[in-house]
């Protein structure tokens, strides 16, 4: 057992230095390997972050969103609705919920006016999001005016400032109070934007949909794990496509491996020549190329996904960001959550490290399989 | 068909290790039908330069086979969210009818490609390499299983539709269904914690007493193959039946897969990995110690299964230790 | 010592231009002398020498090693005879070049699990014993032929090889190394190894130093010499 780990340290140690004494080969290839991992692990990791950041905002909404139709539109919701939703077997809450866009001519920006559940908020008081705070250099104890679709102007007192850490859902949001909600769109009173209802029991959810259907027909029941499927399948189908595209670029790295391993220099091969008449034996060769694959591949994809990662986390998927223009402007400036997953990078590991191994796998064995007596007919 | 990366690259491996096999088939018939060790014609060292492609693919297999089983079940379980009552690997896997065929194939591959490099190991030692042809005889078989395993995972993802409704661990477990994995989970908890210690105990005994016996034995050893697979099965047993649920605290919630998962600290992967190699290295001591018989192996082949049979039971004792570890510090009561 | 018996090399066999390098070889190489095996290009010197060095295996034939039969080995074992009994200088040296002398050296070792520091321990001996520790970690390509050849010489001897094996050494050296280089060999026969070389060099063939001279031509014996009779 001794010896086996001496032999490897010997073996690393030979793979290691012959890596060094051929800089030029050495560096081209790790470039190259880098740059795959980099590229793959940066798409990867920034459409992880955003179907996470989709489903963490969507882990804290209801279950059900009830919504009125007329004529197939989103229409407000009439009074009486909650109370003739009543008590429903499963339901642990229902609440009306107020909120609506307001078109903001000073920025050319929307906000979300919204009536907080869970907060009080004094009438004449707003608690406004981050990019609010960053586009119009509020802070708390400012006043803001907003001129709503009457005419008339309404002035607010900011009073708050929400956390930046979940900048997708909040970074539009202006909070305020019912009575100035109403107020400022003239919201007709007792009509709700629409209704959410919690459901505890997740395998109650269809159920309770179903029979919001039979007591409201005009209404549309939203399911949240509906949303939450249908957000998967649009991500994944979105780094699916990527992925596929640049499968070109693994293909070529694979053939650009093989080169590089098949095509070993005159030198190498006379290295590995010697190896063998001095007393090396074809396994011992094997298990030299292989350590020296496994440093290749852990330096390159250590370098290529910590690359990555700060380019998705730190400068925002900066590099490809105009390529994927669709997801780039949808949320101007919100730092992702780094997050990293097991999938992910398994998958990664085949998309990269698998076919370069597979790609070396022939060429080492030739060369491992060198006649010992070559080198004494050169 | 759900277009995924992690589905793809599932794809890709399982195609790999069928190309590799595959491609190797026509030379494996060549070596089976000209393979003749006392020779020293250009021909025989041709062949002989080949075994070592060989290894290496097949070592590689292995490697796959792991990496994509952790990856199938792992992305399985990530999937679970598309499909309606899928909570977790076990829903996705049950939303067709070849999820659960292509997880046991691609564990049937495994555990062969690991007997496979056993006997490669120990065939290797014998300066008149005796088994090559059973080598290369088991070779060709393999070819076809990793063709099923390509299979049954492109049948799996193809018929994978959003929005299907499948049943997960909760009912699959659940006393209500009529299956041998229910049946699991209504299993008395008392009988099964019986189950799975007689098993493992008889196991890692049969698997020491071998290992210091140096495999002399050779009931021994077949004894010890026979036992850790016995032991294998009670052990998925008594983690379906007992340990999830002293893991998971929660008395009904049986599933063998959530315990892979992060909210749960990935524990299963402290049962799992001992487990398996356990596994494989008493079904590989079992296997090797028929070949005695061969006089250049008469000393070899013991040697090596005693060797792993230690293996075996230095597994199998730690997987029973940690799991009656995270038995006594769970907070379930289940029996009084 | 070491026996051939019957021993025959083909080349592209089966094929047109199949070639019988070696045909039919019979000899006993004695143990603590110095053997040459001479002949005209092409006679088959290096072949057999390959073949006496297990560096490559016979298409027919015999070759035993201490009474034990190697013959048909695989090559995982005969390379493990052949690490621990047999020691190589090549004509062109084939040191690795970048590496430094005593890296070269200690190659040989690496693959039988020996601890580094005993490998460097054992080279730098051999260097001290061949005046060269002064180049311990020069870069080969740094070195002359005359201490690159010393350098290969350690290196052939760092896993205490019985058996010294030698393609033309001389080939490349001129008059006044040869003739240090083959009082080296002496040196290591009286030491007790076994030396066998190839040469075509009269300076070497008819050299004091050697014990034995086989002739080869056209791949068959046809005179073995025995021209020194000194105690070992
Ligand atoms: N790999 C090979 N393939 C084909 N023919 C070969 C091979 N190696 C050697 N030969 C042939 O075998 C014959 C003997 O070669 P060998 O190298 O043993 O001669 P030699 O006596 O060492 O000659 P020299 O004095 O020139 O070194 C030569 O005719 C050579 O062409
Ligand atoms: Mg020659």
């Amino acid at each position: 057992m001794n010896r086996w780990i001496e032999k490897q340290r010997h073996l690393i140690d030979f793979t290691a230095s012959s890596l060094a004494r051929r800089k030029g080969k050495s560096l081209g290839l790790l470039v190259v390997y880098t740059l795959l991992v980099f590229v793959l692990a940066s798409v990867s990791l920034y459409t992880h972050a955003l179907r996470n950041e989709a489903t963490r905002v969507l882990a804290g909404t209801p279950e059900i969103v009830l919504q009125r139709l007329i004529a197939g539109r989103h229409d407000l919701v009439p009074p009486g609705y909650v109370e003739k939703i009543g008590r429903m077997r499963g339901v642990q809450k229902i609440e009306g919920r107020l909120w609506g866009y307001y078109y903001d001519s000073v920025l050319k920006a929307n906000y979300t006016f919204m009536v907080p559940a869970d907060r009080n908020i004094a009438e004449g008081e707003i608690t406004v999001g981050p990019a609010l705070e960053r586009s119009r250099g509020l802070a708390a104890g400012n006043g803001i005016s907003f001129r709503a679709y009457s005419g008339e102007l309404h002035t607010f007192i900011v009073t708050g400032v929400l956390a930046h850490e979940s900048e997708l859902v909040s970074a539009d949001l202006v909070l305020m109070s019912e009575a100035d909600f109403r107020r400022f769109f003239a919201y007709p009173e007792g009509h709700y934007t629409d209704i959410a209802l919690w459901v505890a029991n997740p395998q109650e959810v269809r159920n309770v949909g179903r029979k919001l259907i039979d007591a409201l027909p005009d209404s549309r029941p939203i399911l949240r794990e509906e949303v939450l499927r249908t957000y998967a399948s649009v991500f994944d189908w979105r780094e699916g496509m990527m992925l596929a595209l640049l499968s070109a670029a693994i293909l070529a790295f694979g053939i650009f491996a093989w080169e590089k391993a098949a095509g070993l220099s005159a030198e190498e091969k006379r290295e590995i020549g010697i190896l063998k008449a001095i007393g090396w034996e074809t396994g011992d060769v094997i298990a030299m190329k292989f350590w020296e694959g496994f440093l290749v591949s852990l330096l390159a994809f250590l370098l290529g996904y910590v690359a990555a990662y700060v380019h998705v986390f730190h400068f925002e998927f900066a590099l490809f960001a105009p390529v994927l223009q669709g997801w780039a402007v949808l949320y101007p400036s919100f730092a992702l959550t780094p997050r990293i997953d097991g999938v992910q990078v398994a998958t990664l590991f085949v998309f990269t490290v698998l076919p370069y191994t597979a790609a070396t796998l022939v060429p080492i064995w030739r060369a491992a399989t060198t006649d010992p007596d070559t080198v004494m007919r050169s | 068909m759900i277009f995924q990366p992690a589905i793809i690259a599932l794809l890709l491996a399982a195609g790999l290790s069928l190309a590799m096999l595959a491609a190797a088939s026509p030379f494996a018939v060549q070596l089976i039908r000209h393979w003749d060790i006392g020779s020293g014609s250009e021909r025989q060292l041709r062949l002989e330069r080949l075994t070592y492609l060989f290894s290496m693919m097949m070592a590689l297999v292995c490697g796959l086979q792991i990496l994509s089983t952790l990856l199938f079940v792992f992305n399985a379980d990530r999937m679970a969210v598309m499909f309606v009552g899928a909570m977790c690997a076990v829903g996705t896997l049950n939303a067709n009818a070849y999820g659960f065929p292509a997880l046991y194939a691609q564990l049937a591959l495994f555990f062969l490609a690991a007997v496979w490099l056993a006997i490669n190991r120990l065939d290797n030692q014998a300066r008149d390499y005796p088994l090559t042809r059973l080598k290369y005889a088991l070779l060709l078989v393999y070819a076809p299983l990793a063709a099923l395993v390509l299979y049954l995972q492109f049948k799996h993802f193809i018929h994978l539709e959003a929005d299907v409704i499948t049943s997960c661990c909760g009912s699959m477990f659940s006393e209500a269904a009529d299956t041998v994995a229910s049946e699991l989970g209504t299993m008395a908890p008392r009988r099964a914690i019986a189950l799975f210690y007689t098993a493992l105990g008889a196991a890692v005994l049969l698997a020491l007493w071998h290992w210091r016996g140096a495999g002399r034995r050779a009931w021994g050893g077949l004894a010890v193959g026979a036992s850790s697979v016995a032991a294998f099965f009670a052990a998925l047993i008594g983690i379906v039946a007992f340990v999830s649920l002293y893991i998971y605290e929660h008395p009904n919630h049986h599933c063998p897969f959530c315990i892979l998962k992060p909210e749960y600290g990935y524990q299963g992967y402290l049962l799992y990995v001992p487990l398996f190699t356990a596994a494989a290295a008493g079904l590989a001591a079992g296997v090797l110690t028929p070949f005695a018989r061969r006089p250049s192996l008469a000393t070899l082949a013991p040697r090596a299964s005693a060797r792993l049979a230690g293996i075996a039971a230095a597994g199998f004792a730690l997987f029973a230790a940690i799991a009656s570890v995270m038995v006594l510090r769970s907070n379930l009561i289940l029996i009084a | 010592m070491l026996e051939l018996a019957n021993i025959r090399k083909a080349f592209n066999q089966g094929r047109h231009n199949e070639y019988w390098a070696l045909k039919g070889i019979d000899l006993a190489i004695p143990p603590a002398r110095v053997s040459v095996l001479k002949g005209p290009s092409g006679s088959g010197k290096t072949t057999l020498l390959t073949i006496l060095g297990c560096l490559a295996r016979p298409t027919e034939g015999r070759v035993r090693l201490k009474g034990e039969d190697i013959s048909g080995l695989p090559e995982r074992f005969l390379t493990e005879i052949r690490r621990r009994s047999f020691g190589f200088i090549f004509q062109q040296f084939n040191l690795v070049r970048g590496l430094s002398a005593i890296d070269n050296i200690i190659l040989p070792g690496y693959p039988t699990g020996t601890p580094r520091a005993q490998l460097l321990q054992r080279a730098e001996a051999l260097l001290a014993d061949m005046q060269l520790a002064h180049r311990r970690d020069a870069k080969v390509e740094w070195l002359s032929g005359g201490e690159q050849q010393r350098v290969a010489i350690c290196r052939a001897l760092i896993n205490d090889p019985e058996i010294l094996v030698a393609d033309e050494p001389t080939a490349n050296l001129d008059s006044r190394l040869s003739a240090e280089f083959l009082a080296i060999l002496r040196r290591l026969a009286e030491a007790g190894r076994t030396v066998i070389l190839t040469s075509h060099d009269p300076l070497v063939v008819e050299s004091a130093v050697v014990d034995r001279v086989y002739s080869l031509r056209d791949g068959q014996l046809i005179d073995v010499r025995d021209v020194r009779r000194a105690a070992p």
